[in-house]
């Protein structure tokens, strides 16, 4: 039998966009479109007492100015979904009325001839603001007395929960070690290369709606703009065309993009709107603000009596749509020590308003916080035994072979492997060798550390309970055609974003049918190609995605076969498909997929009377597994540090992953060195800088630092397999593993090296600054 | 982010530049590389009513060497400045810098006349030129008038260049003998501008150190010279000073100034740092 599934095949469309054929938002041809640019407050906080469009209205090109008022009757606003129960809400409207309470909220739009015609439109318009107090920064935000981030809020208090359960007072006198620590994480936001952006069209005709959009899920945005512009959801066709990345960003549904949208209905032509790089920054969802607080209860023999973690959560001035900023923290607190046997664990989120961009999911979703704040704990730990910190981690993993467990914190786990994912991490770094050179250059005074980052990931969300609040999460579907050339199409509703969806989605369907990879042709990301069901987020592609092309590729053999079987006059089970030939068990005469193909849709006659094969399958998948699907790994860093200028140097990078049965481990190596890449800018480069007075400072590429190439390490990547039991395919998802691991190891290994020097940090971005001031420098 | 709507006019020759300049006054702008002024207009903080594209212009460009002096047209690009060997043998602090500016393909259009003109604080080009005492040629309509480097750099973003006048080129002197140099800085990134960053030089005679002058860059509104530095750096020799006092000598030279993510003590301790690397290679033999 031909394997496809556990090849490593590059992605089938690298070639084509290589070559920049392409087709990413911007190369969609619409004839007439206009262009449309948004006013976006330059205030966190003000009130708009007066918006004058005439001028902008007068200039040439200029086709219609735009403000709330206009959109008031069109599209309502709307809320948070309640998916945390007690969540304070307040209601959005595409563009802000009376008062904006974020800078880069957008409060008018211009449509226009071209885009530079459309920003001298927003440069005319006149608004008289009246500025407000305003409450950006985090640590103040719930201080007695703090500015209200909306007006009628008592308390800028957004949300509080609480997860695991009181731990008895007792245990932290008995401990022989307590161990406390607090750390800051900086926002940070996701940047695709592609920025976000929406072409609508809207026939006054036929009441029909168009919409071409970067993003990740066709079918729920039918769902959420029928929602909020009140259409006929079956009129509404959205094609998210090549996606040029999202991270999360693009899973979202934002004000513009529904405003856009909405002024299509209005003025009833096309219009397109891209987020510059300026606007991406200011209003793509933002992430990761978060102070963590974490206290641990050591017993003298190494066991985890009990694990304390507190994290207080910015999310900007209102709730993602749709989701929740909530999950942020909630995920966070909840993944923190999971690795490991915790005797008793509690956990507390508060969940802050702020006069700030609002805080979405980004990539790894609380989980590169988990294990950072986790790991970081565990070497402080194994410092106050005296242990390694690879010795301690063994000691307190859940062993390997104890799954399904529930961990302290809650949560449902299963088939996980933190035991062979460290021995192999171990054997990969060559770890004793590492040590001693460590060593010897720490005897020249050169300060390289060493850190590990064990973690737990929940990839795969299905069907949630108020899915059809969010219409984010639905049974997923695909359709198989075989046509007379004996090629397979195949429409399905996971989609693709750079990461190769497609490719491994042909290769499990190439083999559960029984055809050469080249003959399956992956569709999606068009909602009038496709069944209805979520596209991707949450690292669902492979495990959800992968188990539905799994089923209906066998479903589709089972027709196959059955056509053949009439075809041959023989019994179905006595045929097999291999490589797109079926052949005759006990041998003899066979027939090719592209003859047998050929003759269904041709030649009906070579079929006995009656009988009508069916080369197509239809199927849908919502998962009912008993938990998400929870994986893991652990990541290693070795650096440098230089003590004189607090810069690090990052000399080599490891990961090992367990994403069960692995469909691609060429593409499922991508995700992890891409996803490190994010992790080591989330812990040394990246940072949104707010001035006190919640002004973005930094929205451009030469200012918030993304590594580049050439500040990345070599990066190893290995795996481990425990296919999830719970699905015929086994896959888990990959594509978020990378970021959160990273964030822990580029921390540890820090740490690690400081350690000599008398030194710890716990704030990341760990700037060159706060490393020098880490060391008493400045 | 597009530019407001502006006129462009292409010209051949400085001439054909300084009439348009004289014609157009506080509305023109000169279009050089365009690697500063075009992200600027596509902000809008920038938004000249006409650009005077002067890439055209014959004689505008080229490193040339007669006697002693050495001279840079105004369109020298920066990867020709960083590959010249005129540039290399007579004027080696300048090779030193070039490698620290920007990336390869915004050094195949930024010119030294548009980084002098811009004069961002934290360019290298305004660093050197001021170390190496650098002559700016400058010409309009009125003629043409040479401004010494210390006297052209007046704030951020804002030297001597007068609304109707075109910086033609820069001349230096050619490296005394004995002459040694130094320059080191520090980028967070590759390619990005330092957060701060040190050119030095002296004279060396045997083991004998002279004459020694830094520069500072990123710290203030334009590049500075540190003479408390170098008179304490000399005041140590043969020994390197210590941080704190190189840190007390900097506060006599210039008020530091933070950036959106440095703080002024963040940049006095690595020009510090700086500095004593600086030091370390005026002194070694076998250097520039
Ligand atoms: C991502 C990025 C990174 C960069 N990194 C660095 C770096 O590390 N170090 C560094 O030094 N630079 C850096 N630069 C800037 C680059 O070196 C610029 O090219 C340079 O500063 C300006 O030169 P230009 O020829 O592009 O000038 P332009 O952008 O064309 O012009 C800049 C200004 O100078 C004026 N001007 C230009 N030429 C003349 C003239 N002959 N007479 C009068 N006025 C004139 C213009 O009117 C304008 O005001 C970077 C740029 C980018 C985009």
């Amino acid at each position: 039998m031909t394997k496809n599934i556990g090849s490593a095949r590059p992605r089938d469309d690298v070639r084509l966009l290589l070559d920049g054929r392409g087709t990413y938002l911007d190369d969609v041809p619409v004839t007439g479109a206009l262009h449309v640019a948004f006013l976006r407050s330059p205030h966190a906080h003000a009130d708009i007492a007066k918006i004058a469009t005439a001028a902008a209205a007068a200039l040439p090109g200029v086709v219609r100015v735009v403000t709330a008022s206009d959109l008031a009757a069109i599209c309502h606003g709307w809320g948070s979904s309640q998916t945390f129960p007690g969540l304070v809400e307040r209601r959005q409207t595409a563009l802000a009325a009376t008062r904006a309470v974020y800078q880069g909220q957008p409060v008018a739009a211009v449509a226009a001839e071209t885009r530079a015609i459309a920003e001298d439109g927003v440069e005319a318009i006149e608004v008289d603001w009246r500025p407000l107090p305003e409450m950006a920064a985090l640590d103040h935000a719930l201080e007695p007395g703090a500015a209200p981030a909306h007006g009628d809020l008592a308390s800028n208090l957004a949300y509080s929960g609480t997860i695991g359960a009181n731990i008895d007072p007792a245990i932290w006198k008995e401990a022989a070690h307590v161990l406390e620590e607090s750390f800051i994480f900086h926002r940070v936001t996701g940047v695709p290369l592609e920025t976000r952006g929406v072409v609508a069209s809207y026939l006054p005709a036929d009441g029909s709606l168009t919409v071409y959009q970067s993003h990740t899920a066709p079918h729920q945005l039918r769902s959420l703009y029928a929602m909020h512009l009140g259409l006929d959801e079956g009129r509404i066709h959205v094609v998210t065309p090549q996606v040029g990345g999202s991270f999360g960003v693009k899973i979202h549904l934002y004000p513009d993009e529904i405003a856009t949208c909405a002024i299509a209905r209005l003025i009833g032509r096309p219009v397109k709107f891209i987020a510059d790089r300026l606007e991406s920054f200011t209003a793509d969802i933002h992430a990761r603000e978060q102070r963590v607080r974490a206290r641990v209860a050591l017993g003298a023999d190494g066991r985890f009596l009990a694990w304390q973690v507190d994290c207080l959560l910015g999310m900007g001035a209102f709730s993602t749509h749709p989701g929740s900023s909530v999950q942020e923290g909630d995920e966070t607190v909840r993944l923190a020590a999971t690795p490991y046997r915790v005797d008793a664990f509690a956990g507390r989120v508060d969940v802050a308003f702020q006069n700030k961009t609002i805080v979405g999911q980004y990539r790894g979703v609380g989980h590169p916080m988990a294990s950072a704040v986790t790991e970081y704990m565990v070497d402080r730990s194994a410092e106050a035994l005296g242990v390694l910190p690879e010795e301690l981690r063994r000691r307190n993993y859940v062993p390997d072979d104890a799954y399904p467990t529930t961990s302290a914190s809650g949560l449902p786990l299963d088939a996980l492997s933190h035991r062979k994912c460290l021995d192999e991490i171990l054997r990969l770094m060559d770890m004793p060798a590492l040590r001693l050179a460590q060593a010897a250059f720490r005897a020249k005074g050169v300060y390289r550390g060493i850190g590990l980052s064990a973690f737990i990931e929940r990839t795969a969300t299905n069907v949630p309970v108020n899915a059809h609040v969010r219409k984010a999460t639905a049974q997923d579907g695909v359709t198989l055609h075989i046509d007379p050339s004996g090629s397979v199409r195949a429409a399905i509703t996971v989609t693709e974003q750079g990461q190769g969806t497609h490719t491994a989605i042909a290769q499990v369907i190439a083999d559960a049918l029984g055809v050469p990879f080249e003959r399956v042709t992956v569709i999606s990301g068009d909602s009038a190609a496709t069944p209805y069901g979520s596209g991707i987020r949450a690292s669902r592609g492979a495990p959800v995605g992968g188990e539905l092309a799994l089923k209906a590729g066998r479903a589709l053999r089972r027709n196959v076969l059955a056509a053949a079987a009439t075809l041959l006059q023989v019994a179905p089970d006595d045929l097999t498909l291999d490589n797109g030939t079926i052949l005759r068990r006990g041998g003899g005469r066979g027939v090719r997929l592209d003859e047998l193909a050929e003759a269904v849709h041709f030649r009906p006659q070579l079929f006995q009377h009656g009988a009508q094969p069916n080369l197509s399958v239809a199927m849908h998948f919502g998962h009912d597994w008993p938990t998400l699907v929870p994986t893991n790994g652990i990541q290693a860093s070795y650096l440098e540090v230089d003590a004189r200028t607090g810069m690090v140097r990052l000399l080599h990078h490891w990961a090992v992953d367990d994403f069960g049965t692995l469909i691609n481990p060429l593409l499922a190596a991508e995700q992890v060195r891409g996803g490190i890449a994010q992790g080591i800018g989330q812990a040394l480069y990246e940072e949104l800088l707010y001035s006190e007075d919640g002004q973005l400072t930094n929205a451009t590429l030469a200012d918030y630092l993304l590594p580049k190439a050439s500040d990345l390490p070599d990066i190893t990547v290995g795996h481990v397999e425990t296919p999830w039991p719970h699905s015929e395919l086994g896959a888990k998802g990959a594509g978020e593993a990378g970021t959160t691991g990273a964030l822990g190891a580029v921390l540890t290994a820090v740490n690690d090296a400081l350690r000599p020097l008398g030194a710890k940090i716990t704030e990341m971005p760990m700037t060159p600054e706060r490393i020098l001031r880490a060391l008493g420098k400045i | 982010m597009k530019p407001r709507p502006f006129k462009l006019i292409r010209v051949d020759s400085a001439e054909g530049a300084s009439e348009a300049l004289a014609r157009h006054g506080e509305e023109a702008r000169i279009l050089a590389g365009g690697q500063s002024l075009v992200p600027m207009m596509n902000f809008r903080v920038a938004a000249p009513a006409v650009l005077v594209d002067i890439n055209a212009c014959t004689g505008l460009g080229g490193i040339t060497r007669t006697g002693d002096i050495i001279r840079l047209g105004a369109l020298t690009r920066h990867r020709e400045t960083a590959t010249s060997t005129l540039v290399a043998d007579a004027l080696p602090l300048l090779a030193m810098a070039m490698p620290h500016v920007g990336h390869l393909a915004i050094c195949n259009r930024g010119t030294f006349g548009g980084s002098l003109a811009h004069a961002d604080p934290a360019a290298e080009l305004p660093a050197c030129a001021l170390l190496l005492d650098g002559s700016v040629v400058i010409g309009s309509l009125r003629g043409e008038r040479r401004v010494a480097a210390a006297d052209f750099f007046r704030g951020l973003y804002t030297t001597a260049i007068e609304p109707d006048e075109l910086l033609l080129a820069v001349e230096f002197q050619a490296r005394r003998p004995n002459a040694v140099f130094a320059f080191h800085e520090l980028a967070r990134r590759h390619g990005d501008f330092a957060l701060a960053g040190i050119a030095a030089s002296a004279i060396r005679v045997g083991e004998m150190l002279g004459d020694i002058a830094f520069v500072g860059f990123g710290i203030a509104d334009r590049p500075v010279l540190l003479p408390s530095v170098a008179r304490l750096a000399a005041g140590a020799l043969p020994r390197l000073p210590q941080i704190a006092a190189l840190k007390e000598a900097l506060a006599a030279d210039v008020e530091i100034l933070p950036d959106n993510q440095q703080s002024p003590a963040m940049k006095a301790h690595i020009v510090a740092e700086l500095i004593l690397d600086a030091l370390g290679q005026l002194s070694r033999k076998g250097t520039a």
